[in-house]
């Protein structure tokens, strides 16, 4: 299956990156973390995200688009980087996450998610609402 | 102690506990290195799977109360070596490998955690790697290689390994104790082959992986929409040879090869579970991180010099599908320029007439067919539905109805299944 684990955001990690040394040996740690999730086949991808000052929120509400410039309040809603993993169940993903060096300076959160398969959706996509999808998509994609 | 390997937690209905499971997940992440430790220490790998075992009930036993270890990995390795020691104190066999464990022992148990952490550390994954090279070594047949692989390296159960060959237990575990057989008879090592050892050695070592890939690929044509696991073991030992040997061109060849082929998996299968090929696939169905892996494997394996390797050539052959947003975008003078030279590396009958199919799709039916004539004779085709199959569209393509007609009826008689048949009928009545 696979999972996104975010890192969430902490007021420190909205303010920037820390100072070179401290930034340095995260790398180091960090680094090394992610070539043992490469080496056992569960990284297919990762990577951090700049603070939210620096990202827009596009807000919807029926016919209206409202675009809100960051910073946004609440930093520990806000996501400051991802990984999307390939692991055999929930287990598997929190003991690779357990193995995770500090993502932040101070106390800081991952959450895993897992994906939506095509199986999950069951009764929901019949054979004619799966056909409907690819209709869409098809258009999408010759778009 | 346990006769057969399989899941512990299960058997003793512990499974719903979640510490249990917690341990058995970390157990999972290090059974491979913990694995090949074993076996390069024993030079037995049944010896090594007990000692493995072993070493998860000490687990089970004592992380409940004392939490998980800093290192669980070390800490496996060293309970299962403590439990080698035991056995052949029992035995009274092999004393001189007794003392010279023991001192080892010793000394570790005198060394800090950060050295006993160094000690027991395979930085750069060499055991592992020497235990994929011991599994696919070339004294065991292609099947019991891809058997014993994803019993040792990827830690499937005799009984996942049954279910996904779409075979039964007793004939998998007969295979795999044929291969451990074979292993042992031949004495080969759990070491990683080195200069022209490697070369020599390395493709049986992907051949192996491509076919557990396949094995999964083809099946997905199945009556069960369920995707089975095998394109996703061999992917992760893809992913784990590309970590380990990042500076080998065709192991980067071969993930490339498999990233994007996976990258179709959800659209091989149209919504009535039927096989959908390649031209009429919805490709925003395509899984495009895939793609983007694939291609960037297959850059790492040019930028290496080994734009030639057949893994790397035939990764490059589905990077020009991939990259192609509709079929008709499709560059097929890229893809009849690479056969032209896939067939000079890996030269067969079947990429032959593929080459004629993708040169007709470049330069018109004739070129198709004056490729395909220089073919027709080789032994491999001659009962092979798709060479008059392909003859009969270049020559409906030029205008040549009734010829066209002829040679997809004979197609039609040649066909393995009834859907195949039936669709070749229709082309031959359609003409």
């Amino acid at each position: 299956m696979r999972v996104m684990v975010f890192v969430k955001a902490t007021e420190d990690s909205e303010k920037g990156l820390g100072p070179v040394e401290e930034m340095k040996e995260m790398f180091d740690a960090m680094g090394k973390f992610n070539e043992e999730l490469v080496n056992a086949g569960v990284m297919v991808a990762g990577d951090g995200l700049k603070p939210s000052s620096h990202g827009k929120r596009i807000h919807f509400d029926g016919p209206s688009r409202t675009v809100i410039d960051g910073p946004f309040a609440e930093a520990r809603e806000l996501v400051a980087g991802y990984w999307i993993w390939e692991v055999k169940d929930m287990d598997e993903a929190v003991a690779w996450a357990k193995r995770c060096p500090n993502p932040m300076m101070g106390p800081s959160d991952l959450e895993i998610r897992p994906f939506y398969e095509m199986e999950d959706f069951g009764e929901v996509l019949t054979p004619e609402t799966t056909e409907r999808y690819e209709r869409i998509t098809d258009k999408m994609a010759s778009e | 102690m346990l006769a057969s390997p399989t899941n512990f937690a299960d058997k003793a209905g512990m499974a719903a506990d979640p510490t249990h499971r917690a341990i058995e997940a970390v157990f999972r992440i290090e059974r491979a290195r913990l694995m090949a430790g074993l076996a390069r220490l024993t030079r037995d790998v049944d010896r090594a799977e007990e000692l493995a075992q072993d070493a998860l009930l000490v687990a089970l036993t004592e992380w409940p109360t004392s939490g998980v270890p800093a290192n669980p990995g070390a800490w496996l390795m060293a309970a299962a070596k403590r439990r080698a020691i035991d056995g052949i104190r029992h035995t009274q066999m092999r004393e001189r490998k007794l003392a010279a464990l023991a001192r080892e022992m010793d000394e570790e148990q005198g060394m800090s955690a950060e050295a006993l952490e160094a000690a027991l550390d395979d930085p750069l994954g060499d055991e592992l790697l020497g235990l994929i090279f011991a599994a696919c070594h070339p004294v065991i047949g292609p099947e019991g290689r891809a058997a014993l692989t994803l019993r040792l390296v990827g830690g499937l159960t005799v009984e996942e390994i049954a279910r996904a060959f779409l075979s039964n237990e007793a004939a998998i575990a007969a295979r795999i104790t044929r291969a451990k057989k074979a292993i042992a008879k031949a004495g080969v090592q759990f070491e990683v082959p080195r200069g022209a050892e490697l070369a020599a050695r390395l493709p049986s070592v992907l051949e192996v992986v491509y076919l557990i890939f396949n094995e999964g690929y083809a099946a997905t044509a199945g009556p069960s929409l369920v995707r089975p696991p095998l394109c996703g073991e061999a992917q992760r030992l893809g992913r784990i040879l590309a970590g380990l040997m990042p500076e080998q061109p065709e192991v980067l060849g071969l993930l490339a090869l498999m990233e994007i082929q996976a990258s179709r998996l959800a659209a091989r299968a149209g919504p009535d579970g039927k096989f959908v090929p390649l031209t009429e696939q919805n490709r925003a169905r395509w899984d495009q991180l895939l793609i983007r892996r694939g291609l960037n494997a297959l850059e790492r394996a040019e930028a290496l010099g080994g734009a030639n390797g057949p893994y790397a050539l035939q990764a490059a052959l589905a990077a020009c599908h991939a990259r192609a947003r509709r079929a008709e975008d499709t560059d097929w003078r890229r893809i009849a320029a690479l056969y032209d030279r896939l067939r000079q590396v890996m030269p067969s009958p079947v990429v032959e007439l593929n080459r004629a199919i993708a040169h007709s799709m470049a330069f018109g039916p004739d070129a198709g067919l004056a490729l395909v004539d220089q073919i027709a004779d080789a032994a491999m085709l001659r009962n092979y539905a798709p060479l008059p199959a392909a003859r009969g569209d270049f020559l409906l393509r030029a205008g040549r109805r009734a010829e066209a007609k002829a040679q997809f009826e004979a197609a039609a008689a040649l066909a393995g299944n009834d859907r195949e048949r039936d669709y070749l009928l229709r082309r031959a009545a359609d003409c």
